[in-house]
């Protein structure tokens, strides 16, 4: 189905005859007999994937199968922070990639994914974290990642509102990367979805899979609500239930699921223009375009899928995003959710090869995988589509055997 | 126009008028108002402006569910934004403004964007301002987000202060109306222990508005009867303005008290925020009424009737001289008799069901009212108030047959039942066609630790929307007059045309229209959250309370399912917004979080010490005298420390005895070395790595007795490695006999450091501190100035050192007696900046700097601390995999420049070429780094490839805006390489 | 915010005055295991979506540690008990399967 393209003018020319000429944005089909690539999740990851399995590497004959809606699972759920300036070198790779392809998403997908390189703050509150965020900055610079240190009173000046001589933890410096930012995250998965549909790809919500046909160590295809499908490989990228489908399949994975809160304040005029976490006292902050408050912290410590978290930690958070922007206190919390996202041993990603052949998985971003999306896509596609792809060679499941493990907990031991 | 009438007003007391503002006018109303009834009273209905289109608003509801006046409230330190109207209790010198115009609320340019509604529909965000791609970021955003929000920002730091309180019940009532008051008094009479909570100041819900009776009783009559009863049972506790505010598992209950939001400054808190565990949760939180969806349902005038039912009885406000109303239901006629009964008139109720004929239909028209059969309303006549409105065939496509004037409209559309308590935690709701509502599923509850259900809908929020039935829920009995079946109505009139559905409004705040919904469906978003986060569709601030059902019921009839099947969105906690003081209680400020402070913490804050967080802890980083920087500061105490003699407050160094007879097999364990050899008396340095082989934490062990060890542990680590000792007990071996115990706080400890160390402790007289009796590595109990003490020869800075604990009661004591002691001998005291230095010249690693949670000992030059005589220690095993043998793993050296600087913290050396990711590969980093006083030059640790086998070759550092900085591999130790200086 | 029975006290306590510790009755495989083993023990978790094994430690009231048997899906508590087991009670166990007729039981 090719989409109409758009553009300011065509939603002015739509808006002469009430918008009545507006197509659906995706096609909702029913399953084909086989397809040669079918990916199991329609969330930002699974469609990211998709959608670069067809733009690089050409392969179109895709299905996106989805339990639920799609986008509906932690795409939808996340504070949308998007960020690259992590430290160690396999994780920087693939979060710049995914940075720098939503530095042009919303052109490449024609769809406002309203990316908002708005920078973005870590503050530095112990000694312990002015060493990590130095050390991070020089790592970066050989990275090809542009961050840098800036100090309490350039803090300041780009966050009117912090406190920065807080008596507990004062601010001594803050990590600094400019072209970090924002993103509407549904808009990333509709925007993925559309395209996809564009090419030619099947997106079939409502359907779940309820088991995967292997033959002779290889799969064939998977069972779902809505009857079987074959498929020549198989891509796993359903954050949350990782595990659930290994199981389907016959392996487990390093993973464990667990529950992520956020919540936002009511919609204020623009408060704060850029993004800050505070990871020494856990919360991050940043405002959306709508003007509410996003805010957050960090992961329950026990298994859970019902999407809901324990209390203790909002107000945890809270107390550390007053300390650290008084003015917070006279806001009110609007409404907060959960998520749940799969937690690996070094709580980095897992984007790999399986024990069975032709399936692939992609899971483990744990609380930071909207950031990744676009970058997570491409290596996955080129995973899928090649059997091998640098982005992704570091971040296998061999690591956990052979203790090549990618620790990120040194420069940020919080969720974000 | 809006007037307060002469009579009535069953809420306020006109003997205590109370003076206000509004947007800096004075205005008036009485006790007993809210903000939202004295405006309206005060002939204000102009209150507000709308989200996107800026369109004029007034009041739609009375309650928490008000989508439209949000206002500024109150100035400076105590100016909260956003606050509604409806609920804001009035008080005198009360300041509210209105929110979301430019330059004023009469006036305002935004609304431009109204006239250009077209242009705006739906997501059309999605579609445009693509290009340029910069244009995003630097021109629409800033416009989009100037447009959007609503309140202005606290300027000031709240001057507030919030309460938190816990409370423990079987029978939480969120509720205090009919239906929640009749529960409680049940389970009150029950012998439970119950705690209703009411969110607004009074008493009894709908019920005394609305009419009939309870057991013969007028509803106020029997509700103050019931609440006596109430107030005489001791396991009975209510409160009123206490919202509960969320649900959460295992029937954990958040409910937040207005304290004195109505007594703003009296020194009471603000807030309250009350976390109770309630056994079971009667939610009687009552029902909300359903707008209807017709061109202009949002011109201020409009409003639910029960809201004008509201206004009329509770504060004797009038909406309007002329009401019309629209209904779908009999209940609406009540309002109809409100009006007339207040001496106001009703020029025409317009009944969209094709016949109309209960009870209260019948006492309408026998007040000479017309009633309308089968009609909707096309249009509402207005702009900024309500002129009149054109009347229509229901079933039609908007043609007008009629027009009425009027100056307000009291619609409704139905009710629907308030079960947000009942859906956070799970519970389940079924489509009831009949009643036109999604009610409670008593089968499928919201369930507890035991899978229990922990919660139960009662009354209106259960779907009862009558007294009678309500009454006989509870066992009660009541009169009233029989209702009529409802009949659906969603869009109104049902074939609106396109220019009609475009002012049909579902969300007002956010200004989501029916035309909106049908886009959506249209455009593929077809699940009802697509549809909600496509259009924001009960998204704004009122959380859909108003537009949830009606959008839902659009979309289901735009895809031609049913409701059910379409399914709902999730009700989130809190039910209506709870302010973050409340979430934040007193942990602000100093006592943010816990402090731990040492016995000698306040010696230390009198001579003006720098200090640095560490865990809970603060420590001295240096104690600059007047004038002094930082800097210098650091350099006086490593110089004179190690030339005269220092004092560390050591005191946070964690300190874990463990003692049993398998103590010494269980250290073996937990350390990387053999501990189960070392000699009564004697100290060795450990190890520690979790099972996955990294170095989680080191320390000086001591062997206290036969069977019992004192374990150091860095200061951050105790309670962490405490609880690592006591998980490997319990959890794999438990048949071993040991105990541990973490004595950090029971002790004070002091580094005393220096040459002149000994004559120090011997100037204070006691024990013999000899090297002959006290030589390096060992530990002697005795007493020292009087004090009793342990005595250990250990040194983290190469020079003669002492570490001394003394029960911590004494630790203050003991460290002004050292002070006194030493002060001939030049004794300073030194912080942890010092400490840094000094273990950095002589090359002792830092847990934290040279370990990151990614290095194994190995990595360290500690191999001579891995015995290889055990067979098993945590992280052995682990230690043996593939990468942990790599022989290309980062090792630690010294690193020096060439120039004698002082390399800069963290940073990395490049290696030949880039991996395939094009990033430049690296062969090394700094881990710590620093100046060294002594050797008058920078010095620094480091990791780097293969590096111990390349002594002496010089490496490229890359320091900032890509500088160069040259530095030579050396040994890491640079101070007193021979250790001559500790070993005295 | 969950509350569990800490089977020591006998009390039942809220989350915040227990430590949560993942995945109960690992074996522990140490020197000389296979590297599959090895990575198994520290690694691989069922982490099921359901009826879930688990360590959590009284830590801010006994200190002890203590197994759970919670479903990861409703948060139901089946019970509680002491750390000092390889495997589940067979009373829970059956107690559990009541409960949940399809549940696979314990491996």
């Amino acid at each position: 189905m090719a989409n109409r393209r758009y553009s300011i003018f065509a939603v002015a020319r739509e808006a002469l005859r009430y918008h009545a000429g507006w197509e659906r944005a995706w096609a909702s089909p029913a399953p084909k007999k086989r397809y040669d690539v079918v990916v199991v999740g329609a969330g930002g990851h699974g469609l990211a994937t998709a959608y670069y399995l067809g733009k690089v590497h050409g392969i179109t004959n895709v299905a996106v199968i989805e339990k639920g809606w799609l986008g509906g699972g932690n795409t939808g759920r996340n504070t949308t922070i998007i960020r690259s300036n992590y430290l160690q070198d396999p994780s920087a790779a693939i979060y710049e990639k995914a940075r720098s392809l939503y530095e042009d998403l919303s052109q490449d997908l024609n769809y406002n994914v309203m990316f908002s390189p708005r920078g973005l703050l870590m503050l530095a509150q112990s000694e312990h974290e002015i060493r990590g965020y130095k050390r991070t900055v020089y790592a970066n610079a050989l990275q090809g990642i542009e961050t840098r240190w800036i100090t309490p009173a350039e803090v300041k000046d780009l966050v009117p509102i912090i406190n920065i001589d807080g008596p507990r933890y004062p601010v001594l410096g803050a990590l600094y990367q400019e072209r970090g930012g924002t993103a509407r995250h549904d808009a990333v998965a509709w925007g993925y979805a559309r395209a996809c549909s564009n090419m030619g790809m099947d997106i079939i919500q409502q359907c779940e899979v309820t088991g995967v046909r292997t033959e002779a160590g290889k799969v064939v295809g998977v069972e779902t609500t809505k009857g079987a499908i074959d498929c020549g490989k198989l891509a796993i990228v359903v954050a949350g239930h990782s595990s659930v489908l290994a199981e389907m399949s016959g392996f487990r994975l390093p993973i464990e699921s667990m529950a992520l809160q956020a919540w936002v304040s009511e919609p204020i005029k623009p408060t704060i223009d850029v993004v800050v976490m505070a990871n020494l006292v856990h919360g991050y902050m940043s405002q959306s375009d709508k003007g509410e408050l996003v805010m957050g912290g960090g992961t329950d410590g026990f298994n859970n899928y019902t999407q809901r978290g324990s209390w203790h930690h909002i107000e945890e958070t809270t107390r550390a995003l007053v300390e650290t922007f008084p003015i917070v206190s006279r806001l009110k919390m609007l409404r907060q959710w959960g998520g749940i996202v799969d937690m690996t041993g070094d709580r980095s990603p897992i984007l790999s090869k399986t024990p069975v052949e032709g399936i692939f998985v992609n899971c483990g971003w744990g609380t930071g995988g909207f950031k990744a999306i676009p970058g997570s896509g491409f290596a996955m596609a080129e995973l899928v589509a090649k059997g091998h792809s640098p982005l992704a060679a570091e971040f296998g499941l061999h690591r956990f055997r052979e203790g090549q493990f990618i620790d990120e907990s040194v420069a940020a031991g919080v969720a974000h | 126009m809006s007037t307060r009438l002469s009579k009535g007003g069953r809420l306020i007391d006109r003997t205590q008028p109370l003076a206000f503002t509004f947007n800096g006018k004075p205005m008036r109303g009485y006790a007993g108002d809210t903000l939202a009834s004295a405006l309206l009273g005060g002939g204000k209905s102009l209150l507000g402006r709308s989200f996107k289109y800026h369109r004029p608003r007034g009041l739609v509801a009375s309650g928490a569910e008000e989508p439209n006046v949000l206002v500024g409230l109150g100035r400076n330190a105590r100016f909260e934004p956003d606050q509604r109207a409806t609920t804001t209790e009035l008080f005198a010198g009360l300041e509210a403004s209105s929110q979301n115009h430019w330059p004023s609320l009469e006036f305002d340019v935004g609304e431009v964007n109204n006239l250009l509604y077209k242009f705006f529909p739906a997501g059309f965000y999605y579609k445009t301002f693509m290009k340029p791609r910069w244009a995003w970021k630097h021109i629409f955003e800033p416009i989009v987000r100037q447009a959007a929000g609503l309140g202005e920002t606290p300027k000031e730091a709240d001057a507030d202060r919030y309460e938190q309180a816990y409370a423990y019940c079987d029978v939480l009532v969120a509720g205090g109306g009919v239906a929640g008051l009749a529960a409680a008094l049940k389970a009150g009479r029950a012998g439970k222990r119950v705690i209703l909570c009411e969110m607004t100041a009074h008493w009894g819900g709908r019920a005394p508005v609305d009419g009939g009776t309870i057991e013969g009783l007028a509803p106020e009559d029997w509700v103050k009867t019931t609440l006596q009863a109430l107030e005489a049972m001791d396991n009975v506790t209510i409160m009123t303005r206490t919202m509960v505010a969320g649900l959460h598992d295992h029937g954990y209950v958040i409910c937040y008290e207005r304290v004195a939001d109505h007594t703003p400054g009296d020194g009471r808190p603000r807030h309250r925020l009350w976390r109770i565990r309630a056994g079971l949760t009667e939610v009687a939180t009552g029902a909300i009424e359903r707008p209807l969806a017709f061109a202009g349902n949002d011109i201020p005038g409009v409003m639910l009737a029960g809201a004008v039912r509201d206004y009329l009885v509770n504060w004797a406000v009038s909406p309007g001289d002329r009401v019309v109303v629209v209904t779908n239901n009999d209940d609406a006629y009540r309002t109809a008799l409100a009006v007339l009964d207040a001496g106001l008139t009703v020029p025409a109720i317009i009944d969209a069901r094709p016949k109309a004929g209960g009870a209260l239909v019948q006492a309408v028209k026998t007040r000479g009212v017309p009633v309308l059969e089968g009609r909707g309303v096309a249009r509402v006549l207005g702009h900024k108030a309500v002129k009149g409105v054109e009347i229509c065939a229901q079933a039609g496509e908007g043609g007008a047959i009629q027009t009425i004037a009027c100056d307000a409209v009291a619609m409704s559309g139905g009710w629907s039942p308030v079960v947000h308590l009942w859906s956070h935690s799970g519970g389940k709701l079924n489509w009831d066609a009949a009643a036109v509502m999604f009610r409670p599923d008593a089968t499928r509850p919201p369930t507890g630790d035991a899978g229990q259900p922990l919660a139960r809908c009662l009354g209106a929020a259960n779907g009862l929307l009558t007294l009678d039935a309500i009454a006989a829920e509870a066992g009660l009995t009541a009169q009233v007059e029989a209702e009529a079946p409802i009949v659906p109505v969603w869009t109104m009139p049902a074939g609106a045309s396109d220019a009609l559905k475009f002012k049909s409004f579902l969300d007002y705040q956010n200004d989501v229209k029916v035309s909106d919904v049908q886009l959506a469906a249209r455009e593929g978003y077809e699940s009802v959250e697509h549809t909600k986060r496509y259009t924001t569709l009960g998204m704004a601030s009122d959380q859909g309370k108003l537009s949830n059902i009606n959008g839902l019921a659009i979309l289901s009839d735009t895809l031609g399912q049913s409701i059910p099947a379409t399914g709902t969105t999730t009700f989130r906690p809190p039910y209506t917004p709870i302010s973050f003081g409340a979430i934040t209680g007193e942990a602000r400020g100093e006592i943010f979080q816990p402090l731990r402070k040492t016995p000698m913490h306040g010696w230390h804050e009198a001579r003006g010490v720098h200090w640095e967080p560490v865990g809970l802890w603060r420590r001295p980083y240096t104690y600059p005298k007047a004038g002094e920087s930082h800097r210098d500061s650091v350099n006086r105490e490593i110089v004179n420390t190690r030339s005269n003699v220092g004092l560390l407050d050591a005191s946070t160094l964690g300190k874990i005895v463990v003692k049993g007879p398998d103590a010494g097999r269980f250290l073996d364990m937990m350390y990387t070395n053999m501990m189960s050899t070392l000699p009564v008396g004697k100290c060795r340095y450990g190890l520690m790595c979790n099972d996955n082989g990294f170095l989680m934490d080191d320390g000086v062990v001591v062997r206290l007795s036969e069977d019992s060890w004192l374990c150091h542990t860095t200061s951050g680590g105790a309670d962490r490695i405490h609880a690592h000792m006591e998980d490997w007990l319990q959890c794999e071996w438990w048949d071993w006999k040991v105990y541990t115990a973490n004595l950090t706080e029971q002790y004070a400890q002091v580094a005393v450091v220096g040459p002149k160390a000994r004559k120090l402790l011997e100037k204070l007289g006691g024990m013999d501190v000899s090297k002959e009796a006290l030589p390096f590595m060992t530990y002697r109990e005795g007493t020292l100035g009087g004090f009793p003490a342990r005595v250990f020869r250990i040194s983290f800075s190469g020079e003669l050192s002492y570490e001394i604990a003394v029960p911590a009661n004494m630790g203050l004591a003991f460290w002004e007696a050292l002070n006194a002691a030493g002060e001939e001998l030049g004794v300073m005291p030194y912080g942890t900046e010092a400490l840094h230095v000094m273990r950095a010249e002589k090359g002792f690693i830092m847990i934290g700097d040279e370990t990151d949670g990614t290095v194994i000992p190995q990595d360290l030059g500690l191999g001579w601390a891995i015995s290889k005589k055990k067979a098993d220690y945590l992280g052995k095993r682990a230690q043996e995999r593939k990468a942990m043998v790599d022989p290309n793993r980062w090792l630690l050296v010294g690193l020096e420049t060439l120039d004698g600087s002082v390399l800069p913290d963290g940073v990395y050396a490049p290696a030949e070429g880039h991996n395939a990711n094009g990033q430049r590969n690296t062969q090394g980093r700094v881990t710590s780094t620093y100046y060294s006083p002594m050797l008058k030059k920078g010095i620094a640790m480091g990791l780097v490839k293969n590096g111990p086998a390349r002594m002496g070759e010089v490496i490229d550092f890359i320091g900032d805006k890509g500088a160069v900085i040259k530095a030579r591999i050396v040994d890491p130790v640079f101070y007193d390489k021979e250790g001559a200086k500790a070993d005295v | 915010m969950l509350t569990l029975t800490c089977p020591y006290c006998g009390a039942t306590v809220e989350e915040t005055e227990l430590a949560p510790g993942g995945e109960a009755h690992l074996k522990r495989f140490g020197p000389g295991a296979s590297d599959a083993d090895f990575e198994s023990y520290m690694f691989s978790r069922k982490n099921p979506k359901g009826v879930h094994f688990e360590r959590w430690r009284h830590a801010y009231g006994c200190g002890k540690w203590f197994l759970a048997a919670r479903c990861t899906a409703t948060l139901e508590v089946f019970g509680t008990y002491p750390a000092q087991t390889t495997e589940p009670p067979a009373d829970l166990v059956a107690k559990i399967k009541e409960k949940r007729p399809t549940w696979e039981g314990y491996e």
